[in-house]
C-alpha cells in the first residue's frame, strides 16, 4: 500500500466522483497571473481615489520644483525643467511601487490569500499578478506625468527611441521595487504598517540623489552616499536619454540594478509568501 | 507491506463504538486501523495530526475520517484546534506530524491535486470586497481553470441558488454578513468540489440567517456533497452532521453519531418546577414513562425543580403535563433543556468549554 499512499495514482479506482487533472504549464501560469492582475485592475478602476491621489502628488511635485524652487536651483549645463522632470518621473514611479506592499498586506489581513491558496491555481500568480497590476497602474500614472511634463515645457530632446528606452528603464526600475514592497507587505502585520514601511525609506532614497539637485552641491559625505544610490544611477541614465546625451555606463548599471533587485527580491518574497501562508 | 502508521491512541481506547461509527459502512471494527485512504467510501482520512505554533500545541494527534456523502461535524470551543485541522486538510498549513488524505491523495505531497477537489469556506469570509458578487465567482472559476463558458454558467446558477441574483452586480462592500457568507460558500462550490470544508459557517450570523444557512447546507448535503463542518454549537452539529468529533485542546475527546453522543451526555432534559417541596419527590415516579431508562433525576430543592433526562423531545411537554395532572402534582413550569456545548464538555472533560485553550 506504500504506492497508494504516496502517489496520486492509486491502484484502487479513482476515489473522487470526477477525475480532475490539474491544469499546469506556462500558459496556465500566465493565465493565472493575468486573472489575478485583472482582479486588482478592476478594483482600481472602480475605486479611482488611489489613482487620483497617485496623480495629484506628482503634479504637485512638478509645480513645486519647477516654479517654486526652480528659480533658485542652478544645475550644470542648462534648463532646470529638463533636469528635474526626469527626476520627478523616477520618484513618481518608485513611489507607485509602494501600492504593491499595501495591497498585499490588505489581502493577507482579509484572508483572501487563504481563499486563493485553496484553489488549484499557481500560487506564484498571487504575487506576480499583483506586481503586474501595479505596473499597469504605474504606466498610466507615468503617461499622465509625461503630459504634465510637456505642459511645463519639458521636451524629449533625445528623440523617440531614446525616450522609449528611458521610459522602459523607469518602469522596469519601478517594477523591481514592487518586489521589494511585496516583501515588506508580506513581512508586516497590518496594512498601516505596510504603508509606513513602504514609504519611510523612499524619502531619503529619492532626495539623497541626483533627482532634484546635482550631487556636487551636497556636503562630501552625503555626495558619496548619493553617488552610489541606485536611484541616482537610474535618474542619471534616464535624464541623459531624455536630453539626447550619452548615458554611458549608467544605462548598463541601472539595467543591472533593476534586474538584480527583481531577481533577489522576487525570490525572497516568494519564500516569505510560502512560509507565511503555510505556517 | 504494511506501512500503516501505528494505531493512534484514540483507536485503542475503549470507546470503540464511536470509532466504529466513523468507519466506512460494512467495514468491520479491527484491532489495527485500515490502511489510510483505502476504499472509495472514505473521502477524508487524517491520522495523528500534530501542529505546534511556538509553544502552543494546537493539535496533539487528531484522527478523523469522513465517509463519502456524509457530513462530519467537528465540535469544539474557541482555540480547540478546529481551524488548524481544517487548514491542514485544505493544504494551507503543513502538519508537524501525522498525515492526511483527501480522496486518497496526500495533502502534504500533492497539494494542487487536493486543491482541485476541495472547496473551502474559511472562518472569516474570504471575498474581495472591491469586486461584485458575480466577479468574485468568476474569478474563482477562472482560477479553478474552468472553461470560460462553464464558469459563467456556474456563477449565475450559484447566485440564483444562494439568493444573490439581485445583488450580483453590486460590489461586495455593501453586502450584509449573511450575504457575504453565502457568497463565500458559493465561491467554494464553483469547482464542484468533491469535499466541502465549512469552518464555523454560522458564527456571527443572526438567528434568521443561521436558519437560512442551515437549510442551504442541508440542500448541499442532500445532493451528496461530502462535508466537514466545524462549529461551536451542539445544536448545529446535531442537525447537520452524520458523525461528530468533539475536540478539545487539540485532541479528539469523543466521536460518534449525534444519537450516540446524546446518549452519552444524557440528551434532552425536562425541568419541572413544582409549587411545594413534598411534591419534588413524586415527580420522577409520575414521569416514569418518558424518563430515559436508568437515568438519574436531578433535584434542586431551593428552586423546587426536578430535572429529568427524557428519551425524546417530540411531544414531551404535553405528555409531561398530562402525566403530572394525572398524578395530581401542580406544576408551575415545564421546560425542555437541550444540552449545550458546555454540558458536553462538562460531561466529557469535567471542565467547561470556556476553560479551553488556556491550560497547557
Ligand atoms: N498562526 C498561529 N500562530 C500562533 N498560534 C496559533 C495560530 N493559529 C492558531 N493558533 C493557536 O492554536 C490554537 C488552536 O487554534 P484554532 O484557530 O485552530 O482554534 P479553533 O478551534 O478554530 O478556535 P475558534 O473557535 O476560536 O476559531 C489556539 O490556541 C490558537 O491560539
Ligand atoms: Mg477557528
Amino acid at each position: 500500500m506504500t504506492a497508494a499512499t504516496t502517489s496520486v495514482t492509486t491502484t484502487a479506482p479513482p476515489p473522487g466522483p470526477i477525475s480532475r487533472p490539474v491544469a499546469s504549464g506556462p500558459a496556465w501560469l500566465a493565465r493565472d497571473c493575468w486573472t489575478e492582475a485583472t482582479r486588482h485592475l478592476i478594483a482600481t478602476v472602480r475605486n479611482p481615489d488611489l489613482l487620483v491621489f497617485a496623480t495629484i502628488q506628482p503634479i504637485m511635485f512638478v509645480v513645486l520644483f519647477v516654479y517654486v524652487f526652480g528659480g533658485a536651483i542652478v544645475v550644470p549645463g542648462g534648463s532646470y525643467v529638463q533636469f528635474v522632470v526626469p527626476g520627478i518621473f523616477a520618484q513618481t514611479v518608485l513611489f507607485g511601487s509602494a501600492f504593491t506592499g499595501i495591497g498585499i498586506a490588505e489581502d493577507m489581513s482579509k484572508g483572501f490569500i487563504d481563499r486563493l491558496r485553496s484553489l488549484p491555481m499557481y500560487p506564484s500568480a498571487v504575487l506576480i499578478g499583483r506586481t503586474l497590476s501595479d505596473l499597469v497602474r504605474n504606466i498610466f500614472t507615468f503617461l499622465i506625468m509625461l503630459a504634465v511634463g510637456f505642459a511645463v515645457g519639458f521636451r524629449l530632446e533625445g528623440g523617440v527611441v531614446d525616450a522609449a528606452v528611458a521610459s522602459l528603464l523607469l518602469l522596469g526600475f519601478a517594477y523591481a521595487f514592487s518586489w521589494v514592497q511585496a516583501l515588506l507587505g508580506l513581512s508586516v502585520k497590518s496594512v498601516e504598517a505596510a504603508n509606513s514601511a513602504g514609504f519611510v525609506w523612499m524619502f531619503p532614497m529619492t532626495f539623497v540623489s541626483s533627482a532634484f539637485v546635482a550631487t556636487g552641491s551636497m556636503p562630501g559625505w552625503l555626495q558619496a552616499v548619493a553617488d552610489v544610490n541606485p536611484f541616482t544611477i537610474v535618474t542619471n541614465a534616464v535624464r541623459a536619454l531624455y536630453n539626447g546625451q550619452d548615458p554611458g555606463a549608467d544605462l548598463w548599471y541601472s539595467i543591472a540594478w533593476a534586474a538584480g533587485i527583481t531577481v533577489v527580491f522576487a525570490a525572497l518574497a516568494a519564500r516569505r509568501f510560502a512560509s507565511r501562508s503555510r505556517g | 507491506m504494511n506501512p500503516t502508521p501505528s494505531p493512534p491512541p484514540a483507536v485503542t481506547e475503549p470507546a470503540t463504538e464511536g470509532r466504529h461509527a466513523l468507519r466506512a459502512a460494512g467495514e468491520p471494527a479491527r484491532s489495527s486501523p485500515a490502511p489510510p485512504a483505502s476504499g472509495p467510501d472514505v473521502a477524508v482520512v487524517a491520522e495523528g495530526l500534530v501542529k505546534r505554533f511556538g509553544a502552543t500545541e494546537a493539535l496533539r494527534g487528531v484522527d478523523l475520517e469522513i465517509r463519502r456523502g456524509t457530513v462530519l461535524g467537528v465540535l469544539g470551543p474557541n482555540g480547540a484546534g478546529k481551524t488548524t485541522a481544517v487548514r491542514i486538510l485544505t493544504t494551507l498549513l503543513r502538519a508537524d506530524g501525522g498525515r492526511a488524505w483527501i480522496d486518497g491523495i496526500d495533502v502534504a505531497t500533492h497539494p494542487r491535486a487536493v486543491r482541485a477537489r476541495i472547496g473551502l469556506t474559511g472562518q472569516y469570509a474570504a471575498v474581495d470586497e472591491r469586486l461584485t458578487g458575480f466577479e468574485n465567482l468568476r474569478l474563482v472559476g477562472r482560477l479553478f481553470h474552468l472553461p470560460n463558458g462553464e464558469s459563467k454558467e456556474r456563477a449565475r446558477a450559484l447566485l440564483d441558488r444562494f439568493d444573490l441574483a439581485d445583488a450580483a452586480g453590486r460590489p461586495v462592500k455593501g453586502y450584509s454578513g449573511g450575504m457575504r457568507r453565502r457568497l463565500d460558500i458559493a465561491m467554494s462550490l464553483i469547482g464542484r468540489p468533491s469535499i466541502l470544508f465549512l469552518d464555523e459557517p454560522t458564527t456571527g450570523l443572526d438567528p434568521r440567517s443561521r436558519l437560512d444557512m442551515w437549510s442551504l447546507i442541508e440542500g448541499l448535503v442532500a445532493e451528496g456533497t461530502t462535508t466537514l463542518l466545524t462549529t461551536q454549537y451542539l445544536e448545529e452539529a446535531e442537525r447537520l452532521a452524520d458523525d461528530i468529533v468533539v475536540i478539545d485542546h487539540g485532541r479528539v475527546i469523543e466521536h460518534g453519531t449525534p444519537a450516540e453522543l446524546k446518549r452519552r451526555i444524557g440528551g434532552e432534559r425536562v425541568a419541572v418546577t413544582v409549587g411545594r417541596p413534598p411534591e419534588l419527590a413524586l415527580v420522577p415516579g409520575a414521569l416514569g414513562s418518558v424518563l430515559t431508562p436508568g437515568a438519574e433525576p436531578v433535584v434542586d430543592e431551593e428552586a423546587l425543580t426536578v430535572e429529568i433526562p427524557v428519551a425524546g423531545s417530540d411531544g414531551v411537554v404535553p405528555a409531561v403535563v398530562r402525566l403530572l395532572d394525572a398524578a395530581g402534582i401542580e406544576a408551575h413550569d415545564v421546560a425542555v433543556r437541550r444540552p449545550t456545548l458546555d454540558d458536553v464538555f462538562l460531561e466529557l472533560t469535567g471542565h467547561a468549554a470556556e476553560d479551553g485553550g488556556d491550560d497547557r
